[in-house]
């Protein structure tokens, strides 16, 4: 259960960044969240919603924007969809994937009054 | 109004986890951050590890439980420094729970520290501590499934240390399929097949360990020189 952890850094950065624009209320705040970010969103969500009362993101929602995980491959240079956490290369086999896409855990924009 | 952000959301920690870093790099520490599941063979590991290099390396432990030190009075035993973080129910060790502790150790003495991190498949492959290297503890009682259910944590992992193989007849866990999962998740994982209790396999974890040292130490003395 570290959404809890996760919950907590989206509502610091979210809560920094309404105070810096003199925001009154957060309406949204969107997430770019990697394929292979391990967060459960389901529990995420709860987390947020606990933590967020009595703050001016307690009615906000939470935009989850996921991105797909994906590898370059070093040996043949070829880009693709890496599926069932297999890093070796589909085209060429060797073990040089390295990822482009897909690890990220990032607060991507808010969406405040 | 929107407001663009791009933050990451674990970025407090890891700013905390490369303090940690560069104090460890510093002394030439080589660190060692230790997970694996509840009941996984961690601490055995350890009391092995602890009976064996204690004479050729200056070590020391952090434990990360969520109540209890008796894995602090385990590793205690040995005479080597530990440090007990409970986390009162959290997950996972953090960036900031470890940079609390260190004013305890004496890092100008020390070439290796092996944080032990909470038991738990998930949450502690998300949370930089400042270590080196991560390293996997899975018993082969877990089941041959588990790597794929929880890639993350191989995916983080310097090594994979498959412990219980003594366990491997009384079981249908299936060697060849577990290694080529994790090799496929991590290609260039080291993975070394272990039984802590009858001490089988422990010499190339020694040697993995005091190849690391030897490694660190190094790059600090070439950086001082350079």
């Amino acid at each position: 259960m570290h959404e809890m952890a996760i919950a907590e850094g989206i509502l610091d950065i979210a809560l920094d960044y309404a105070a810096r624009n003199q925001a009154q209320k957060i309406q949204c705040i969107s997430l770019r969240l990697g394929e292979m970010s391990g967060v459960e969103t389901d529990a995420l969500q709860f987390c947020f919603a606990a933590l967020t009362k009595g703050t001016i993101a307690e009615t906000a929602e939470l935009k989850l924007h996921k991105i797909p995980l994906v590898g370059h491959c070093k040996e043949c240079g070829k880009d693709t969809h890496i599926k069932h956490y297999n890093f070796l290369c589909p085209n060429c086999g060797s073990g040089q994937l390295e990822i482009l896409s897909g690890r990220e855990m990032q607060v991507e924009y808010l969406e405040v009054d | 109004m929107e407001i663009q952000v791009m933050e990451d959301i674990l970025g407090k920690n890891d700013r905390l986890a490369a303090e940690n870093q560069m104090l460890f790099a510093k002394q030439g520490i080589f660190v060692l951050n230790l997970m694996g599941s509840p009941g996984s063979g961690k601490t055995s590991l350890l009391e092995k590890t602890m009976a064996a290099l204690k004479d050729d390396l200056r070590m020391a432990v952090i434990e990360g439980d969520l109540f209890t030190s008796k894995d602090a009075d385990r590793i205690a035993k040995y005479g080597v420094p530990v440090i007990q973080i409970n986390t009162s129910g959290g997950c996972h060790l953090d960036a900031a729970m470890v940079q609390k502790v260190l004013k305890e150790l004496d890092l100008e003495n020390l070439d290796l520290l092996i944080v032990e991190n909470v038991g738990n498949l998930v949450c502690p492959a998300e949370f930089n501590v400042g270590e080196d290297a991560k390293a996997v503890v899975l018993s082969i009682t877990e089941g041959d499934d588990k790597p794929l259910k929880y890639p993350l944590i191989f995916k983080e992992s310097a090594i994979a240390v498959l412990n219980k193989v003594d366990l491997l007849p009384y079981t249908n866990f299936d060697m060849n399929a577990a290694k080529k999962d994790i090799t496929s998740i991590h290609p260039g994982i080291s993975v070394l097949e272990v039984a802590c209790c009858h001490d089988t396999g422990l010499a190339l974890w020694y040697d993995w360990l005091k190849g690391k040292v030897a490694a660190k130490k190094m790059a600090v003395n070439a950086h001082e020189h350079a």
